[in-house]
């Protein structure tokens, strides 16, 4: 294995832990009824949707090379294909990425 | 030590016909092709998914490679890329804490905080007694973590066969994916305006900063909604 890239898997693996480790130790004295883990799980839940909106609109990776236009009609088209298959999580999901690859090839 | 009834239960989990097997298994599908094609070989591309197991995690690590970023630019940009997954746990182990249930298996399995084997557990843990949720979650969490190491693997020895357009499809998935799992969570007013707030202020804090973006629109979407919500009850 090459040293610098096993040095930065350890590093990533190290920044990752912090978090997960830090939440799990703070969480002891924390009841699941209390305002705090009300305002933890609304963090919680804002801080994920904020990541999905980044992900979509400002990617990273292969993503960044399909169109804006693109990416919205597939959020869009795939919401449907949600609400029509009622809330059914796996048939949105595929039909995203067959519906991407289609579009990031004429489009 | 670990109840073998609930571990099961919660590993089984993943094959329910909405389980989020598929869209996980083809996301680290990219990340191993990705990997491989920065040079990775296997063995570091399976190590590497074992032991961040956070996707955006990975693909910040796999760009600051690609720029030749030092250890503590990584260190930092994936820190605070995956800081989110402290309000997760917040959020999730106080349903879990049980006084008769050791505390090395809390710490042991914090890494499976992901978003996946989150919103499993937060759909599903009032179907398990809280004593036995530690458990339940413990077998999520091996099942989702197993998915994406198969998926890595999968990845990294079909990248010759994929070519940018499939890349894309296998891209767009994942947030897809938890973008439908989140509306479906959406079943209070906290929750929802949470959920719509994170969407709404993550990109507009992102032309303030780019770095701090997710914090920042999470941080404030999520006590906006929790406020909103307070006053709502009261």
């Amino acid at each position: 294995m090459s040293a610098n890239i096993v040095y930065a898997i350890l590093v990533t693996s190290l920044a990752t832990f912090l978090s997960r480790f830090l939440g799990a130790v703070s969480s002891e004295g924390i009841k699941e009824t209390s305002k705090l883990f009300k305002w933890f799980n609304c963090l919680a839940y804002a801080t994920l949707a904020a990541l999905i909106a980044r992900t979509i609109i400002f990617p990273v990776g292969v993503l960044i090379d399909a169109s804006y236009l693109s990416r919205l009609a597939v959020v869009i088209l795939s919401l449907i294909v949600f609400f029509i298959s009622k809330k059914n999580y796996v048939y949105p999901t595929i039909f995203s990425a067959v519906c991407m690859a289609i579009l990031s090839n004429y489009f | 030590m670990i109840n073998k009834e609930f571990f099961l239960k919660g590993y089984k989990s993943i094959l329910k016909h909405d389980s989020p097997a598929i869209a996980l298994g083809c996301c680290f599908i990219a990340i191993g092709a990705l990997l491989k094609n920065l040079g990775f070989n296997i063995q570091e591309s399976i190590f590497s998914t074992m032991l961040t197991y956070a996707l955006p995690g990975s693909l910040v690590m796999a760009e600051s490679l690609l720029v030749g970023a030092s250890l503590l630019n990584i260190f930092l940009a994936v820190w605070f890329v995956n800081a989110r997954l402290y309000p997760m746990a917040v959020s999730l182990f106080p349903l879990m804490m049980h006084e008769s249930q050791p505390k090395w298996k809390y710490y042991f399995s914090c890494h499976f905080i992901a978003v996946s084997a989150w919103l499993i557990m937060k759909s599903n843990y009032k179907s398990i007694p809280k004593e036995q949720r530690i458990d339940y979650w413990i077998g999520i969490g091996s099942a989702t973590w197993s998915i994406a190491v198969i998926g890595t693997f999968i990845g990294f020895f079909s990248s010759d066969y994929l070519n940018k357009d499939l890349m894309m499809g296998l891209a767009i998935l994942n947030p897809i994916y938890f973008l439908c799992m989140m509306v479906g969570a959406s079943k209070t007013i906290q929750i929802s305006l949470s959920v719509l707030l994170g969407l709404v202020l993550g990109p507009i804090f992102y032309f303030l900063t780019p770095e701090w973006s997710i914090l920042l629109g999470g941080l404030v979407g999520g006590t906006i909604a929790y406020l909103i919500g307070e006053l709502n009850v009261s």
